[in-house]
């Protein structure tokens, strides 16, 4: 079926226009293909959580009104959207498992391929845990720091350390709820009992768990993938780069990076500069070895080296389809099965890397981390091999990128506000307080066949910028950003209201601040906290003139992050709903009643512009709760009197 | 000539995508997530019944001397042209429920809203646009077929005889090796 992709950005409506010519396989064809999708599963009525079933409830009241064992819409609803949240916080936290683990072997194995590049971000960390570091040898504090995170995975007794970290009414309120996470991983298996066969049926209860559980992803799991990869690949630096598929060049060998976890593309990111291994290159022809990234991998790169962003998830068949791409290195998540079947149209090489990850139609090199140059450095070489076999018939590079600048952080960011020489989040607080930005909110998050692609994450960011609201992003939401110029600070003056181009030009920074991939949401969730503790704003995250966003969101992870956030007293609006549209009880607390108990909710508006003004509602509410001043310049959209 | 919904039993998987189609398809917004919101019940004109392992979907026939329309008082339930389906005039009904009665396959039912008599249209708004009837497009097996009935037999007689000719090779085999 034709589609347009009228909102997309340039290049993916060239290749996509190509794919649709040479019938080449992709993901928007594989969806129209599907069409129409069970509306069982859309609604969340489907149940095969034991073998009694499958079951499935009759939305329309026809049929069953229960499963065999009883469970109604509202457990079975309910049962499926937890489920999802255990696979998106044991995908975040397994990411950060994986990054800790690499910091015990720094401290084990002081010459392998990875050392402490951030010490400041290090002790930080250890004075979380309340581990001692004066004078003390930076091995040891080393060792401490990664055995204290990884005892969080398993934590025994006690609650999750890296959560205190929230403000202290936060985390009374989670106390109080019973929904502190105590470790990391239990909560995950929590969820996979109580949804066991005939366990725990009650909607709200099982609600309470899923909040557990993704505060243990997002002020654990993720927090501990973020924190320590500063540690290890060093904080983010502010870096100028390009982004989408024009990135690509034609005469030097092109390897992509996908997938997630930095360590072993940060490895490949500084072996492809070394003359050696450029050398070679030069032997089989190329010009040079180029780089580029998709997904939250490309992400960590950009903001640790400036290495360009060629896609977003949507695009890494389109990345195949430009024929130029000699090798593509996956890690984990949100890796495509189907790029295997595009890739049999071109020469490009794929490479799995993870050993929970592989793909059939791509070869397997494991990496090891302690073996991290070595098979970098084997990967690279089989990029090079592979430059020969490019067809030049079948070339096709769109001639589109954009600028950006990226590498903004918890830390950096804000602090640039008040100046190297004032290094505090004051500033920021005293924009919002006095009217020049009305609030600031993080849309994030992936991209989906099931919504035009990039609609909801272009045109909702732009509204929010004509108000004057601050924009941090991450993850898919970034990379789209990125690829529609909203990452550059004159951007500002094209997209912001008038308040916030005069705190973008008196800082110089872009309306939309990249702060990282999708475990860095967690970085959001620092600054919640950090403009919390500034003072002036209210005791609590949820008193803030903040919203969250994830216009077109489709993993598990997504929704474990928006679960954190309303958990953490955010309101959260995503685009298509929840698959829990089958169950009003759920439906109506979810979306209304649990304001009342954690301060954030959520909400569903396919509408980005009108899904951007309900978030502006909010800021406005919370704004007046605050006894705020107006806002200084006028408003496109209004507040309410 | 006439086109059936088919039903290519050996296809059927039991999921009942057919009904919620059907349903989504003479719904106010066409979208199932909105009806929940708005709580619309359409009703289903096509329902999956089982007997034994077999699930088949089963829905109006069209009949050539429909027993409905025969039964109908006011006239409401006709077909307004030949080879074309058997509809109800929501004007004209006035609920009675005598085709519900009279119908020998049970596919003919009063509206959730019990006011009028409901049954398959065929999707005849779909037709018009040149696309097949939800459920059948909503069938992901593919078991339900919107077919000439001519075209329909003609597959059904190929298969009989692609049957009976596997069975006089194997026969034909058979006393080959007696023989040989």
């Amino acid at each position: 079926m034709a589609r347009e992709l009228k909102y997309a950005d340039k290049a993916t409506q060239q290749l996509f226009k190509r794919a649709q010519e040479e019938q080449i396989p992709n993901v928007w064809d594989r969806y129209e293909a599907m069409q129409p999708q069970c509306g069982f599963g859309t609604l969340g009525l489907c149940c095969r959580n034991c073998s009694m079933g499958p079951c499935r409830i009759d939305p329309f009241g026809n049929g069953p009104k229960t499963g065999i064992c009883g469970a109604d819409a509202d457990t079975i609803a309910a049962r499926n959207l937890v489920r999802m949240i255990a696979g998106g916080a044991a995908a975040h936290s397994d990411h950060g498992r994986d990054i800790a683990h690499t910091l015990l072997l720094i401290s084990k194995a002081p010459d392998c391929d990875y050392k402490v590049k951030d010490e400041r971000k290090l002790k930080s960390i250890a004075e979380v845990y309340g581990i001692e570091t004066e004078g003390k040898e930076l091995s040891d504090i080393t060792k401490e720091v990664a055995k204290a995170t990884l005892n969080e995975f398993g934590r025994m007794e006690g609650f999750l350390s890296m959560a205190t970290t929230a403000p202290p009414a936060r985390v009374k309120l989670w106390k109080k709820l019973g929904i502190m996470p105590r470790s990391i991983d239990r909560e995950i298996v929590e969820i996979m009992h109580r949804t066991h066969i005939g366990v725990d049926a009650d909607y709200k209860n099982l609600m309470k768990q899923g909040m557990r559980a993704a505060l243990g992803d997002g002020w654990g799991g993720s927090m501990i993938a973020t924190e320590l990869s500063d540690v290890i690949f060093d904080s983010p630096k502010i870096q100028k780069s390009s982004a989408n598929l024009g990135v690509l060049k034609k005469d030097a060998v092109n390897l992509v990076v996908h997938g997630h976890e930095p360590t072993l593309s940060d490895i490949i990111a500084t072996l492809s500069q070394k003359e050696e291994l450029i050398q070679k290159a030069k032997e089989k022809g190329a010009k040079g070895i180029n780089l580029a990234g998709i997904c939250c991998t490309a992400n960590e790169i950009l903001m640790r080296h400036g290495i360009p962003l060629a896609g977003s998830f949507m695009q890494q068949e389109l990345a195949v389809i430009t024929g130029v791409v000699d090798l593509m290195v996956v890690d984990v998540q949100c890796l495509m099965p189907g790029v295997a079947q595009t890739a049999k149209h071109f020469h490009t090489k794929l490479v799995t890397t993870s050993p929970k990850a592989k793909i059939p139609g791509f070869d397997h090199i494991e990496f090891e981390e302690d073996r991290a140059v070595e098979i970098a450095t084997q990967i690279i070489e089989a990029a090079i091999d592979n430059f020969s076999n490019r067809d030049s018939q079948k070339t096709d590079i769109p001639r589109f990128t954009e600028g950006i600048v990226a590498g903004f952080s918890t830390e950096s960011v804000f602090h640039f506000l008040g100046g190297t020489y004032r290094s505090t989040y004051r500033p920021l607080n005293d924009a919002v307080i006095a009217g020049r930005i009305r609030g600031a909110a993080g849309v994030v998050g992936c991209s989906n066949p099931n919504v035009d692609y990039e609609e909801g994450h272009i045109r909702m960011v732009k509204e929010l910028l004509k108000n004057d609201v601050l924009v941090v992003t991450t993850g898919c939401n970034a990379i789209s950003c990125a690829k529609h110029g909203l990452l550059k600070p004159e951007s500002a003056f094209k997209f912001a209201g008038q308040g916030l181009q005069e705190v973008c030009r008196a800082v110089g920074i872009p309306p939309v601040l990249h702060l990282g991939s999708c475990v860095d949401n967690s970085r959001i969730l620092r600054v919640l906290a950090n403009v919390v503790a500034e003072g002036g704003l209210g005791e609590d995250i949820s008193d803030l003139p903040v919203a969250g966003a994830a216009p077109e969101w489709m993993s598990e992870k997504a929704v474990s992050i928006g679960m954190y956030f309303v958990a953490s007293g955010v309101y959260t609006m995503i685009g298509h709903p929840l698959p829990i549209m089958g169950s009003r009880n759920l439906h109506k607390y979810l979306t209304e009643e649990i304001e009342q108990e954690i301060g954030g909710k959520w909400a569903f508006e396919l509408d980005p512009v009108e899904a951007a003004h309900k978030m502006l509602r909010h800021i406005d509410k919370k704004r007046k709760a605050l006894k705020l001043k107006p806002m200084i310049y006028p408003q496109a959209f209004k507040p309410e009197e | 000539m006439s086109r059936h919904i088919t039903v290519r039993i050996e296809r059927c998987v039991g999921c009942h995508t057919c009904e919620l189609a059907c349903a989504i398809a003479h719904s106010q917004s066409q979208d199932i997530e909105t009806m929940m919101m708005a709580g619309e019940k359409p009703g289903y004109r096509i329902h999956v019944e089982t007997y034994g392992p077999r699930s088949i979907p089963i829905s109006c026939q069209h009949c050539e001397e429909a027993a409905c329309a025969l039964a109908c008082p006011t006239g409401a339930v006709k077909r307004l042209a030949p080879g074309k389906p058997v509809l109800v005039d929501h004007e004209r009904c006035i609920g009675c429920s005598m085709c519900v009665q009279a119908c020998p396959f049970g596919v003919i039912a009063l509206r959730p809203d019990g006011k009028i008599a409901f049954k398959c249209d065929l999707c005849i708004s779909r037709l018009a646009q040149g696309l097949d009837p939800a459920c059948v497009s909503a069938c992901p097996t593919k078991a339900l077929v919107l077919q000439e009935d001519e075209l329909s037999n003609k597959d059904k007689r190929k298969a009989a005889v692609q049957k009976l000719a596997e069975a006089r090779e194997a026969g034909a085999e058979e006393v080959e090796a007696l023989s040989g």
